[in-house]
């Protein structure tokens, strides 16, 4: 299987604080990654690291065999790392495909009608296309999830990364977010899911990795995961 | 098409009206108002489309200032050539002070921009060739174009800034750049995160901003006749400078053009019939009055009554 992505011993500290130490991760191409781990067990920030957001961290980051540990955000972006964020951050004086041709026009260079009809069609996809001309602070927390997925798609990303798109919402609201995740692996975009509600990750991964105090605990298919002590002893203690 | 043939008309007023047998106190406050109209959508570029709040224009309009008075003292340029090195010196300290400070975000850049105005305000007071602490008597040149005063033909020159000023902000607007700056005023991780090179174009802006600053400044010494540093670094330029894109509104460009027309025709009443003192009051208290009956301006204002009378 060809790797996306591979993280080698990233560590990354704040102040006296190392949120992590020495993280190895690799990703394949079109696969399905869950991360899971209790509150403060550093998935934001390996993320984080992953994304760009931070970038004074030890170790490296490849992506498509290229080391993109120096790049910034933005750069990354635009090598087609994307990102939804755990609180979203629409650009709430815009409307929703104002949203979108963010991305359109710093990354693909073109926000003409040509990217306004693409936009219409990924928010189609998302169930969003009534909502395209309305201003993006008057959205629902389940369209403003979208909302953030579709502006993701929007930078043509060839992996995905989903900061708990699914946290506050409801049962059938977690479907309809689990829905569009599974659509866009299809369309082989490789995605890389952190969230805390269970039944999702396991039902979208097809692989998990287990963060505590910083470090991997574990790896592997859902179903070993969830049996697996160590994790049982992270989320619930002795 | 339809804002160029206004711009060209608006511009031709402006020229009508200059050559007009009209009193000359009216170019004397009106060189002022289009002065602050340059300098609020200078401001809008950075504060108000960006989010990033410039209590540094003292400096900008300053560095405008005295490079038109070093030009003029040291070959004699033209008044043209004065604009043009303000506006590119103070563009370069825009770049500079954007170098150094727009990795800071919120009050922490705001309190560098002042810190800029105090360390340009120490060495200007003790540069004695641009008169110091003390100041410097220009004369000015009989060189008037067509005009009949001097005045006049600085008014007019004004008019061309302050119509180029706005344009570059609605060319800003409606670019890439605008876009890319409402973005970082919404949220900058965000921004980052779809594409946009936030650091980058945030110099861009502040190098733009800074710039037309500075043009804005440089007619300054020859509309005085004189020059110091005392009155050329006053705070109070950047609280007009904030106060009318936030009065206006600042989420579109003609936001601040509406704030400073209203504002600086207000102080220049109020110094003629009042005191010259109140001008900062006038400001102050009607940026109290918006920011919290009007958090979006006189535009907030019109498309709330435009929505409610639908």
């Amino acid at each position: 299987m060809e790797t996306i992505l591979e993280v080698n011993n990233v560590v990354k500290q704040f102040g006296g604080f190392t949120a992590l130490s020495g993280v190895n991760v690799k990703v394949h191409k079109g696969e399905r990654l869950g991360l899971i781990g209790p509150n403060g067990s550093g998935k934001t920030t390996l993320i984080n690291c992953i994304s760009g957001a931070y970038t004074d961290y030890q170790g490296a980051i490849h992506f498509n065999g290229q080391d993109i540990s120096k790049l910034k955000a933005h750069e990354r972006t635009k090598r087609g790392i994307a990102r939804s964020f755990q609180i979203p951050r629409p650009f709430s004086s815009m409307t929703v495909m104002e949203n979108l041709l963010v991305p359109f026009a710093f990354v693909g260079g073109k926000d003409g009608p040509k990217e306004q009809e693409e936009a219409m069609t990924i928010l189609s996809g998302m169930g969003l296309a009534d909502k395209a001309f309305v201003q993006s602070n008057q959205l629902s927390q389940v369209e403003l999830r979208k909302m953030e997925l579709a502006r993701a798609m929007a930078a043509k990303p060839k992996l995905l990364i989903s900061d708990e798109a699914m946290a506050g919402l409801s049962g059938h609201e977690v479907d309809e977010v689990l829905d569009i995740l599974f659509d866009l692996n299809k369309l082989g975009i490789t995605i890389i899911m952190i969230e805390h509600i269970m039944q999702a990750v396991m039902k979208f991964s097809e692989r998990v990795i287990c963060l505590d105090a910083g470090k991997i605990i574990c790896e592997g298919t859902p179903e070993t995961i969830v049996k697996n002590p160590e994790v049982q002893r992270a989320y619930l203690g002795d | 098409m339809k804002y160029s043939i206004y711009a060209f008309l608006t511009l031709l007023g402006f020229l009508g009206l200059s050559v007009m047998n009209v009193n000359e106190y009216v170019f004397f406050a009106g060189f002022v108002i289009l002065q602050f109209v340059v300098l609020a959508t200078a401001w809008n570029i950075l504060g108000g489309y960006a989010g990033y709040v410039n209590f540094g224009v003292p400096a900008f309009i300053a560095v405008g200032a005295y490079t038109a008075v070093v030009l003029f003292k040291s070959i004699s340029a033209p008044l043209v050539v004065q604009i043009i090195g303000g506006g590119i010196l103070a563009g370069l300290l825009g770049l500079m002070v954007g170098l150094l400070t727009l990795k800071l975000r919120g009050i922490f850049f705001s309190i560098a921009t002042v810190a800029v105005v105090f360390i340009l305000e120490t060495v200007v007071m003790n540069w004695r060739y641009v008169g110091g602490a003390a100041g410097l008597q220009l004369t000015r040149p009989p060189d008037l174009w067509f005009f009949d005063t001097y005045t006049r033909m600085l008014f007019f020159v004004m008019a061309v800034l302050a119509i180029g000023s706005v344009s570059i902000a609605r060319y800003i607007q409606d670019s890439f750049l605008g876009r890319g700056l409402r973005a970082v005023r919404d949220s900058e991780e965000a921004a980052e995160c779809s594409g946009v090179p936030t650091l980058k174009i945030k110099l861009i802006a502040c190098t733009i901003s800074g710039a037309l600053m500075g043009v804005a400044g440089a007619p300054m010494p020859m509309y005085l006749s004189y020059i110091e540093p005392t009155a050329t670094f006053n705070l109070n330029y950047s609280i007009s400078a904030l106060g009318m894109p936030i009065i206006g509104g600042t989420s579109h460009w003609i936001g601040p053009v509406i704030g400073a027309l209203l504002l600086a025709t207000i102080q220049q009443i109020v110094t003629v019939t009042v005191s010259n003192e109140l001008n900062v009051l006038v400001v102050g208290v009607l940026l109290v009055l918006f920011v919290v009956l009007a958090p979006d301006g006189i535009l907030g204002l019109i498309k709330k009554w435009k929505q409610s009378s639908k």
